[in-house]
């Protein structure tokens, strides 16, 4: 919510500015600051005056004198009462043309508010139902095998599936990461009408249906080649979902790289491969990393292209080339499908050990990433400071040293 | 010019010389042996991407060539899906796919774009990145985490509403009407309880896409609105909005092609009715990737065949819906600073 007076205010001179003939030299507003704040007092103030009194009036009306009821109604009635009290206000305080404007924000963060809390329900809702399971320890050490449905929840567990579904993610990141890498450079350094084409291709790829790429998988790998289902053939089914993720945001990565770095390189006399490798890829690594986490993040939680190409078992298989390896996401479609609720039970508690684990990852993906090409991180910054200070030190002995020598 | 003598190129022609014109030099950058190997391997990667959608495309068809061969046209004309008596067809899976995903854009477009909005006008700059990162973290929500959440949690407490929608809309929008009585069970796995669920994973997708072309819009036009006396809203209908057209209408379409392809929420369902279904509030409505969810247990090589037909149909659908949003994207003013 913009100060929108401040935008009347005259604009703030340059410091290095001389200060024109005819011009009052002793300007109170000159080289003031113009901060254009987007939460002001009077805004928040506002905001919330206008729900406080919406709600008094609602209730009022609503629950003492109309003969209505219902929690749902009451909320629908009392923010259409918000939003006009806060039109009112807006008007009476800042005109008539920021009614709109505050309006559409107000409906902003409802809305914003709803998909936070959207996102909060499903994660402490899948956590909530798997509960009973999910406070034992051998949930995350034990596998399923020997365990029958009707088994208390101290006995069994996902390791197996975690162990599977890691190791999927695992392969398919080695075989998804330098090929979306090397498309996404080719995007970028190289260019060109083709470029264009591979481009809307990835795009286009990035939302290819989890089943189809399952079907491919099934179609060439069990069909074609007569491997049996395996967990390698889910990891490959993977590694189709993932390249064009890969590629596609290491290609917004990449073009975030200053041209005058590239330039500077070629100035030296390097070659495109070395500027590539020593400058473009170094300076982008953040930004790269981040992109493979989420890469990875998003393969983990694939589940479509898994049940044709790979199948469920109960006991520990560390073998992606041999028999079915059981993950995460096939573990919670089988078991959640069965009748019994302690399965169901087991299946929600094995879907909240999956959202830990992306949960993990993209925390990861935060932390070891998302920073601006060139962007020092915290340790290099101290770097930085310790050899200016050095440097500062050094030059101030010197100083004192020709003062010396002067006298 | 290598035949020019540094005399020529440096000092004024000696009297008995011819007269050569000032020409610029042409500068030639010649690619060593490396850099040409390097170029060559990029565009293999560029080429991979090409080879693998090409291979996904050739193995399907393969695959499904004697479904084709002998069902023919009426693949797309059938609607039952009975393969013992030879009778089966996408007649009713492929627009019971086509209402879902519609569904999922109706509740999805108008809150993503919103949200999109949200982050790259209004939020406070301390909260760009913590948004971004949350619109982020719901693309990486698995699918089976929120087909589970709104199989057992949403769709208990969304039933209510489907009846009133029903009951008092159900005589003006066709759509909305729910023939057969009153029983709760009437309005369970309905596409539009599907599509709700769906419209959930839709919405990252499309937000995160408008929120980099908004904030693209340049800045000289945006203050060039403000100068004008523009609010913040007028300044983004008048300046962001049109600026961002074309990738929003590709981000949609975007949308659009995952919400045909997902699949664990309908195959969760489970209601393998094979009618065209476009009561969304009735229960019921099979889509493709549904369709093969169900049947890919049968191993006979018949329904293999006949699952790689309708996954085929699905590709080269949500290809061509995919590749042409791609394009827009591209093709658009937002896109065209993007791709030099």
């Amino acid at each position: 919510m913009t100060e929108l007076s401040t935008v009347a205010a005259p604009p703030a001179p340059p410091a290095a500015h001389t200060p024109r003939p005819g011009r009052p030299a002793e300007d109170p507003d000159l080289g003031r600051r113009i901060r254009r704040r987007s939460v002001t007092l009077d805004g928040v103030c506002a905001v919330l005056g206008s729900l406080l009194a919406s709600f008094g009036l609602v209730w009022l009306i609503y629950e003492r004198i109309l003969p209505l009821t219902g929690a749902v109604g009451f909320a629908l009635v009392w923010y259409a009462v918000f939003l006009l009290f806060l039109g009112t206000v807006t008007a009476m305080l800042w005109g008539r043309r920021a009614v709109t404007d505050r309006i559409v924000a107000a409906l902003m963060v409802t809305l914003g508010l709803i998909i936070v809390a959207l996102i909060l329900d499903q994660v402490g809702y899948v956590a909530f139902t798997g509960r009973h399971a999910l406070f034992h320890w051998n949930f995350v050490t034990q596998t399923m095998a020997e365990v029958g449905p009707l088994d208390p929840f101290t006995h069994g567990g996902v390791w197996h599936a975690m162990v599977g579904s890691l190791e999927q993610m695992g392969i398919a990141t080695a075989l998804a990461v330098p090929l979306g890498i090397l498309a996404a450079l080719f995007l970028v350094e190289v260019g060109g009408p083709m470029a264009q084409a591979v481009r809307a291709l990835i795009q286009a790829m990035t939302s290819l249906p989890e089943i189809v790429a399952g079907l491919f998988v099934y179609a060439l790998v069990v069909l074609t080649l007569g491997l049996p289902k395996s967990g390698f053939a889910a990891a490959i089914a993977l590694t189709i979902m993932m390249i064009p993720f890969v590629a596609r945001s290491s290609e917004v990565m990449l073009r975030l790289v200053p041209r005058s770095l590239r330039e500077a390189s070629y100035a030296l006399g390097a070659s495109q491969w070395r500027t590539v490798w020593t400058v473009v890829l170094p300076t982008a690594r953040s930004g790269l990393t981040t992109a493979v986490v989420l890469g990875m993040a998003r393969a983990i939680g694939e589940t479509a292209p898994l049940l044709l190409v790979d199948g469920l078992n109960n006991y520990m298989n560390a073998d992606p080339f041999q028999h079915w390896q059981t993950s995460l996401p096939l573990y919670i479609f089988e078991f959640v499908r069965y009748p019994q609720d302690a399965e169901r039970v087991r299946a929600f508690g094995a879907a909240a050990v999956l959202m830990a684990l992306v949960l993990i990852l993209f925390t990861l993906a935060r932390v070891l990433g998302g920073k601006a090409p060139g962007e020092l991180t915290r340790r290099q910054k101290r770097q930085m400071a310790r050899d200016r200070a050095l440097a500062a030190a050094a030059r101030a002995a010197a100083e004192e040293g020709g003062d010396h020598g002067a006298a | 010019m290598a035949d020019t003598t540094p005399t020529e190129a440096l000092g004024p022609p000696l009297s008995g010389a011819a007269e050569v014109p000032d020409v610029p030099r042409q500068i030639v950058a010649r690619l060593s042996g490396a850099d040409r190997a390097f170029r060559a391997l990029l565009r293999g990667g560029g080429l991979a991407v090409f080879a693998i959608t090409g291979l996904i495309g050739g193995f399907l068809l393969y695959r499904a060539w004697d479904t084709f061969r002998v069902a023919g046209w009426k693949f797309f004309t059938t609607s039952t899906w009975l393969l013992g008596s030879n009778h089966f067809g996408i007649a009713s899976v492929l627009p019971n796919g086509l209402v879902i995903a519609l569904t999922a854009l109706v509740v999805a477009v108008p809150c993503a774009l919103t949200a999109a909005l949200f982050i790259s006008e209004y939020a406070p700059a301390v909260l760009k990145r913590p948004l971004v990162a949350l619109i982020d973290l719901m693309a990486a929500i698995p699918s089976i985490v929120y087909a589970l959440w709104g199989v057992f949690f949403l769709q208990p407490r969304i039933l209510g509403f489907s009846r009133w929608l029903s009951d008092h809309l159900g005589g003006v929008f066709p759509p909305f009407k729910v023939v057969g009585g009153d029983m709760q069970i009437l309005f369970q796995a309905s596409p539009f309880v599907a599509g709700l669920i769906i419209s959930l994973m839709v919405i990252p997708i499309i937000t995160s896409i408008c929120r980099e072309v908004f904030s693209q819009a340049p800045s000289g036009e945006r203050e060039g609105a403000y100068a004008l006396g523009a609010s913040r809203w007028g300044m983004i209908r008048t300046v962001v909005l049109p600026y961002g057209r074309g990738g929003m209408i590709g981000a949609i379409m975007l949308g659009f092609g995952r919400a045909m392809g997902e699949t664990i929420v309908v195959a969760l369902f489970i209601s393998p009715v094979y009618v065209f279904n476009w009561h969304v509030l009735h229960t019921g409505g099979l889509s493709i990737p549904g369709l093969i969810a169900l049947w890919y247990s049968e191993s006979t090589p018949t329904m293999i065949s006949a699952l790689m037909a309708a996954g085929l149909v699905l590709f080269v659908l949500t290809l061509i819906v995919n590749a042409v949003a791609g394009v827009i994207i591209t093709r658009s003013r937002s896109g065209a600073q993007t791709a030099d």
